[in-house]
């Protein structure tokens, strides 16, 4: 588009230049990356014979708005247990994370060993680490322990890539923080878990909301782990369980997998939009480090 | 500054006013001890779950265990059946074209982006934070949406195209064959990635001194001169960490596959992770799928090495000696 009109931009004011060259474009983008979360949405509003006669109904609008598919979803399936479960493995893996993190970062950072550097650098390599290599003998390990079929794997078991994402960022902020200020606490007599949680956690609350919500969305929208460990209907996460227990035989549920995905999306859409420069920090300060 | 470690009994010496410390507290003040607690958990759980998981790996692919069963050792079997079989074969194909077309697609696109947001525009706040959206809902969640996009006759992108803008008279049949159904895979990977390339592209223009264009502007550079001679040197350093991390996360990608096409029709898109979940979990035969995911390895490493020598390079030849 822009390249076909190149030669004569030249001579285009550039006002007209501009919107070519910018506005349009941008416009595409936004309309693109937004597209699906739009279809998603009026689909989810759609009555079945709305849903696939697009010669009566234009697709891209909703005519008559139904709440079905959302009553069949929250009432004929166990999607409101799997939003509980969803909610308890994600704020349980990212207490425990950040419980972790806050603690390496702490020392690898603050308390400054011979060899910190490495550390800090064999846990970021975990980073590295794709859970599609692991899941395989960690779901032996998970039968092995009995912990099939529990929450309690994904819990145990998502801090393996939450761990080294948060410590990093979290040594990213503990940096920023004045040493002269641990120099004062400490000739006033503090130990350093006071200093810690008195000065540093204080200084530090942005990366920690940052890793919080971070960890937060991540154990959300996890799947391969959730997939392998968990088979029982009343256990699923909602990532997984929208995908294998409402697409059940040949005819696909349209309507309520939507519906499914729009309200699965609905938590971590709603901590973004309180959060979104953290998110962005986090995004950045991460890669940045 | 260590006072209160080592000589805690000659601190008290000289001011008795204050209170003797505990064995406790001393042992909470002593450095090594606290170092090592402090890292105890954070390392003590990646070992467990992470280190020995990998280790574990390794010795079930050589084994011919299945779940909830020690299985023999079988040496190198299930490597050389799984480097013979014609699936795994498609599958690293499948795998690298995957990575390769969706990493170019991805950032071309995502850096094009972050150049129009750099701009002086209305509402760039609200628009920076609602492109970010396709990369933090649930990735299984948007594979969805995209599956119902993709169907064979309700597709909205077929309506778009035939009875909105005229450009074909079929709908596509989008999964149905091997070559669409892999670029459909690509374009649902592209989209749910170009707004991670964007933010990070975004942050690193940021970082470029205003000053470097002005130098350039009177120098005489073209725009395109400014982009590659001042842009992309400086923002390099950052965007190929994000190379890095997006090529192996796409690499190993597992959901968006699983979610849309399955592997499917007959294995023409089963990626490396897909097919180990496959023949592992509802195969049951974890020793070769274990040999499958653990396949991914030497790619994963080329990917890392390739790309942090040609950064190491890169920051050789700008001399920045630490960092």
């Amino acid at each position: 588009m822009t390249d076909a009109a190149a030669p004569e931009l030249l001579s285009w004011d550039s006002r007209t230049r501009r919107v070519v060259t910018i506005y349009i474009p941008l416009a595409i983008f936004v309309i693109v990356l937004l597209f699906p979360f739009y279809w998603m949405t009026i689909t989810a509003f759609k009555p079945d014979s709305e849903m696939e006669n697009y010669k009566q109904f234009s697709p891209f609008w909703v005519h008559s708005p139904t709440l079905r598919n959302f009553d069949l979803l929250l009432f004929h399936t166990r999607f409101p247990r799997w939003m509980m479960i969803t909610m308890i493995v994600a704020v349980g893996a990212t207490i425990l994370s950040i419980f972790c993190s806050v603690l390496a970062a702490y020392a690898i950072e603050r308390l400054r060993f011979r060899h910190s550097t490495k550390v800090a650098l064999a846990i970021y390599l975990a980073y590295l680490v794709p859970p599609t290599i692991l899941f395989i003998p960690l779901a032996y390990m998970v039968v092995s322990f009995g912990l099939y079929n529990s929450p309690l794997s994904l819990i145990l078991t998502y801090p393996t890539f939450l761990i080294p994402f948060c410590t990093w960022l979290l040594i990213g902020y503990f940096k920023s923080i004045p040493y002269e200020l641990e120099e004062c606490a400490l000739v006033d007599g503090a130990s350093r878990l006071q200093i810690l949680r008195r000065i540093i956690l204080p200084l530090a609350t942005p990366g920690l909301i940052s890793a919080g919500i971070f960890a937060f969305t991540l154990s959300w929208n996890e799947f391969i782990y959730a997939l392998a460990f968990i088979q029982s209907t009343a256990n699923k996460t909602v990532p997984v369980a929208v995908l294998t227990e409402l697409v059940t035989g040949d005819v696909y549920q349209w309507g309520a997998l939507m519906a499914g995905a729009l309200l699965g999306s609905i938590p971590v859409a709603l901590l973004y939009s309180l959060f979104v420069e953290y998110y962005v920090s986090s995004l950045t300060g991460a890669v940045k480090e | 500054m260590d006072v209160s470690v080592g000589e805690a009994s000659a601190v008290a010496a000289w001011r008795p006013a204050r209170r003797r410390e505990s064995w406790v507290e001393r042992l909470f003040n002593y450095k090594p001890f606290l170092i090592c607690l402090c890292l105890l958990p954070a390392i003590g759980l990646l070992v467990v779950f992470l280190t020995y998981p990998l280790g574990l790996g390794f010795w079930l692919a050589l084994t011919n265990s299945t779940i909830g069963q020690r299985g023999h050792f079988v040496g190198l079997a299930n490597f050389i059946s799984v480097l013979e079989d014609p699936v795994f074969q498609l599958a690293v194909f499948n795998t690298i074209f995957y990575t390769a077309a969706a990493t170019v697609g991805k950032f071309a696109l995502g850096v094009w982006l972050a150049l129009l947001l750099n701009n002086h525009l209305p509402f760039k706040a609200f628009l920076r934070a609602v492109i970010l959206l396709p990369w933090i809902v649930p990735t299984v969640l948007a594979a969805i949406v995209w599956w119902w996009m993709y169907s064979p006759q309700f597709s909205i992108i077929s309506y778009f195209l035939v009875n909105v803008l005229h450009v074909r008279s079929t709908y596509i049949n989008f999964l149905g064959s091997a070559w669409p159904a892999r670029w459909s895979l690509v374009v649902a990977n592209v989209w749910r990635g170009i707004p991670f390339v964007a933010i990070i592209m975004l942050a690193g223009l940021q970082t470029v001194s205003p000053s470097l264009y002005e130098a350039a502007v009177l120098d005489g550079a073209s725009r395109w001169q400014q982009f590659r001679h001042i842009t992309i040197p400086m923002v390099l350093p950052i965007l190929s960490i994000a190379l890095t991390l997006s090529m192996l996360f796409t690499f190993s990608d597992f959901q968006l596959v699983y979610a849309i096409t399955d592997g499917g029709p007959f294995n023409t898109t089963q990626i490396m992770a897909t097919l180990a979940y496959q023949v592992a979990i509802p195969g049951s035969e974890l020793g070769q799928g274990a040999a499958i995911s653990l396949a991914m390895i030497p790619f994963l490493v080329a990917i890392t090495a390739a790309n942090y020598f040609g950064l190491a390079r890169r920051k050789w030849q700008q001399g920045a000696a630490d960092d």
